[in-house]
């Protein structure tokens, strides 16, 4: 199975997601400008800060030409994972409800959180066991939904790292294919670095491909 | 056509910007201060100005979570103003 890694201006956990996604299967980048997809069965839209952020994280990433592919994609079943900076700029273009607030302490977090897996049924988290331990890093993510919303991750009681509306680390839209999530489980794939929990959901995403039938 | 577009959290949504300038406040003795908000100021020179509403909705503001409000033809130009109040560096 092949992963693309979007890489923006201003990307910066590409290389890292891309690492990660080569634990499991091929793993190759894809450039902002570029509208081909080459024929990949995972995009993954990494953290950083994608055209600066300027205006808003992840307002203008939303435009890029690669986006356009990225929506089609979407909307044709593709599977969709956005970490962290990934996760605004799915908000941003309407793949996923809601929108991520600067932090309620208002300060840049970095720090390993607990997440439970409130959702094992979908393509992203089926391989993962009951509880995460990943790092977040970030200002902007306190997430927010005026309507109801599939919620995959929560923080652990009192892990909540920025505010976040009931405690939400990760929410899929509702036909399940697109995944955004704050913490960043590309950075917890090797035990050097303290845990490899990340890693079941790169490992879920290799099941749920694996599993696929092939379209005629 | 000189415009400016004001947007602002939207009101329910927790500012603690807002909430942090409101507490400063007080601490330079600056007394009876409530209800801060903190939000963005965007001044354009647009040709066409009935196309402000879609920017904003587009890119300007996310509607999700702020509201905007467009000021036209009572701006003065970003270096005009800043020559004339002689703030220019």
């Amino acid at each position: 199975m092949k992963f693309g890694v979007i890489r923006f201006p201003g990307t910066c956990d590409d290389v890292d997601a891309q690492l990660a996604a080569a634990r499991v299967g091929e793993a190759a980048l894809l450039w902002h400008r570029d509208r081909d997809l080459q024929g990949v069965d995972v995009v993954i839209v990494p953290g950083g800060f994608s055209y600066g952020d300027y205006l808003r994280a992840g307002a203008i990433a939303r435009f890029a030409p690669v986006m356009e592919s990225v929506i089609e994609f979407a909307h044709e079943g593709g599977l969709v994972l956005g970490i962290c900076n990934g996760f605004q700029i799915l908000c941003e273009c309407g793949l996923l409800p809601g929108a991520l607030l600067v932090n309620d302490h208002l300060k840049f977090v970095f720090r390993q959180v607990r997440l439970d897996v409130v959702d094992h049924n979908t393509p992203f988290t089926r391989n993962c066991p009951p509880s995460l331990s990943i790092p977040v890093k970030h200002t902007t993510g306190r997430y927010y939904s005026p309507e109801p919303v599939q919620v995959v991750l929560r923080y652990a009681p009192g892990e909540n790292p920025n505010g976040s509306q009931d405690d939400i680390a990760g929410v899929v839209n509702n036909a399940g294919n697109v995944f955004g999530l704050m913490p960043h489980p590309e950075h917890a794939v090797d035990a050097l670095t303290g845990s490899t929990d990340g890693l079941t959901i790169f490992e879920s995403l290799r099941t749920a491909v694996g599993e696929r039938v092939p379209v005629a | 056509m000189r415009a400016r577009v004001l947007i602002r959290p939207k009101a329910g949504i927790l500012d603690p910007q807002g909430q942090a300038v409101e507490r400063a406040l007080p601490a330079l003795g600056f007394t009876g201060v409530s209800e801060v908000h903190v939000g963005r100021l965007v001044e354009l020179e647009v040709q066409d100005e009935s196309q402000l509403p879609a920017m904003c909705e587009r890119l300007l503001a996310n509607p999700l979570i702020e509201e905007y409000e467009i000021q036209t033809g009572h701006t003065a130009a970003w270096g005009e103003r800043a020559s004339e109040e002689g703030t220019a560096a």
